[in-house]
């Protein structure tokens, strides 16, 4: 207990530097704001009254702290560039309401895709000792691993899409009409980010376990009557397992991350594609808060795989 | 003169000793040489040599030469597939593939280069300076490295250019700034594990000052570590330089870079999907080449121990 608490400490206090650097960050750039939401033909009156709307006049401790104190009550603030209509700006909450669930869900698939073959094909490459074995999945790996995610979307939009047709590229279906058909076609999305991972954890799993197979345990194991089957299941894939959970918490971090292009080949309306737009058009509450959010994601995955390693080795205090 | 003889005539036999061996390996060109006798052929080596070779080759060659003009269009010679003529085929505007993949493949070198470079020049001055002498600059850097060290790269590499704009200098700034962690995580425990080792102490006892200690006794026995995680840094710039030009934030058209020809190509993959697959191949050669070219450097470091 006290270590969970611990990190939960750790994990608050995290998030607010975060915050705090990604508040100071732009702040600091050049470019007046207001300016560049009116345009240079704006009243003079016109500008003081957004001023004072966006609060712009306060210090800028009073505006974090006001930023802050917003973003833990869900107010997230207001957009720069888009608005709802012609004298309100579009809250930065809904903006990005409707575009977490497409994020969410690619992660999601991306990952239980790579659980699913990577984890198999460790053990079974780790398994055989066969040498032809080695050598394919070695280069298959290998390769996979050199090409970059997005080409990897653009090579999957035209097999899977324009020569085998199983789905049309740039055919999105939202979430809310359709959601098999939704996770039908992010399927291939996904597979795109995955494919490389996959590759990695795969050999990353086999090295693993190739160590472990070496250790005292193991022959232990085999000379109390553990069957083949047994050692290798049982005895050595749970240790082998702890550093891929470690490797496969980065790899959550890096799906987020990785997704943001992903969107962009696939044309998804998440929230990498928003985050890009944002970027190029300087709006920075939405850069601001998707900046957090994603710190928020990565920091909460490496604080789930600090306790799952707990439940793998109780050795570990 | 009894001194002059016997080293004249140990000059004799070893002259003798070389001729022999010259002999006996006539024919046998470096193959027989004592430390190659019983390594067996490292494939990983040569065939990522020739891959980046090639690359590196075509790359540096698209900066005084190129097949046709990176920018010339041409109306009548839109997606023309690949031929001898044009060696990629040509592209929407009827440009030539083939000589903008070798500029693309240029700037992403160079970039990449000057990242590592960078990154890895400040890696290792952070990293010696916090490992020799720890302290609260080595607390507060570790702590920052850290934090930097968990964050997907992609994502810091788009935020710090977020600020400072993007275009070729910025990319470069900001892709440094995110790959320095990386090498000072490295370096850094390299000179913690070293700087107890008895030939350390002994040069603090001849009096040696703390630079040369650093800089001329600690430095060059971390090489073999520190070459690992530069090609490894090198291949991640590589991918995170062509998927900042992807995304339009990198180089800047009308200059060709390998990123900004594949989301310009993504629209015409069903008309000329050779204008996707060229410059995708050619990052894919490239960090493939490279990646087996460390392998193969690896491999061979394992073999000699």
């Amino acid at each position: 207990m006290k270590y969970l608490g611990k990190k939960i400490i750790t994990l608050i206090m995290t998030l607010f530097l975060v915050s705090a650097a990604a508040f100071l960050a732009f702040q600091i750039i050049p470019g007046d704001v207001v300016a560049s939401i009116l345009g240079t033909e704006a009243t003079p009156e016109r500008e003081a009254q957004l001023r004072e709307e966006l609060g712009l006049n306060d210090p800028p401790l009073v505006r974090y702290v006001g930023w802050v104190t917003g973003v833990m009550k869900g107010d997230l603030g207001v957009s720069y560039r888009y608005s709802r209509n012609m004298n309100e700006m579009m809250p930065v909450a809904e903006l990005i309401g409707d575009k977490l669930p497409v994020t969410l869900w690619l992660a999601a698939v991306s990952l239980v895709l790579i659980i699913a073959v990577s984890i198999p094909l460790g053990v079974v490459w780790a398994k055989s000792g066969s040498h032809v074995l080695d050598a394919i999945l070695g280069v298959i790996t290998q390769a996979a691993m050199a090409v970059p995610s997005f080409f990897l979307g653009i090579l999957v939009t035209y097999l899977f899409g324009i020569l085998l047709k199983c789905f049309s590229p740039g055919g999105y279906v939202s979430y809310e009409t359709d959601f098999a058909g939704f996770l039908g076609y992010l399927f291939f999305p996904a597979m795109s980010v995955a494919l490389p991972k996959i590759a990695m954890t795969a050999r990353f799993l086999r090295n693993s376990m190739l160590t472990e197979m070496n250790a005292d345990y193991v022959r232990t194991a085999y000379s109390k009557g553990c069957g083949k089957e047994r050692v290798m299941y049982v005895h050595v894939l749970r240790n082998a397992m702890l550093p891929v959970v470690t490797f496969l918490g980065m790899i959550v971090a890096e799906i987020v991350a990785g997704s943001v292009v992903i969107e962009q080949v696939f044309g998804l309306p998440g929230i990498g594609r928003l985050l890009i737009s944002s970027i190029s058009t300087r709006d920075f509450p939405v850069v601001e808060i998707l900046i957090l959010y994603i710190t928020f994601v990565v920091i909460f995955v490496y604080f789930l795989v600090d306790i799952l390693y707990k439940v793998i080795d109780p050795r570990i205090s | 003169m009894a001194a002059y003889f016997v080293t004249g005539e140990m000059f004799q036999g070893k002259g003798r000793a070389k001729a022999d061996m010259k002999k006996k390996n006539r024919g046998r060109w470096r193959k027989n040489t004592p430390q190659r006798k019983n390594t067996p052929w490292n494939k990983y080596l040569t065939a990522g040599m020739v891959m980046t070779g090639i690359a590196l080759i075509l790359g540096v060659a698209g900066f005084f030469w190129t097949p046709y003009s990176t920018t010339a269009m041409s109306a009548s010679e839109k997606f023309a597939a690949p031929s001898l003529r044009h060696l990629f085929g040509t592209d929407n505007f009827g440009r030539d593939i083939f000589s903008r993949v070798m500029q693309g493949l240029g700037t992403t070198i160079v970039i990449s280069t000057l990242v590592v470079f960078f990154s890895g020049l400040a890696g290792i001055l952070l990293g010696a300076f916090t490992g020799y002498f720890g302290g609260v600059l080595d607390e507060v850097v570790m702590r920052i490295t850290d934090a930097l060290n968990g964050f997907p790269s992609i994502l810091l590499t788009l935020v710090i250019i977020s600020l400072l704009g993007s275009g070729r200098q910025n990319v470069i700034i900001s892709m440094s700034l995110v790959f320095t962690p990386s090498f000072v995580r490295i370096v850094r425990g390299e000179f913690i594990r070293l700087k107890d080792a008895d030939y350390i102490k002994r040069a603090r006892m001849m009096g040696a000052g703390k630079f040369r200690i650093l800089f001329v006794h600690i430095l060059p026995n971390i090489f073999s570590v520190f070459w690992v995680s530069v090609m490894i840094g090198f291949n991640n710039a590589i991918l995170a330089e062509s998927g900042m030009s992807y995304l339009g934030i990198g180089v800047q058209p009308p200059d060709a870079s390998l990123g900004n020809m594949l989301s310009d190509a993504q629209g015409y993959l069903q008309a000329a999907p050779w204008y996707a697959l060229a410059p995708g191949l050619t990052i894919v050669w490239l960090v493939l080449g490279f990646s087996l070219f460390s392998e193969g450097i690896r491999r061979r470091a394992e073999g000699k121990q």
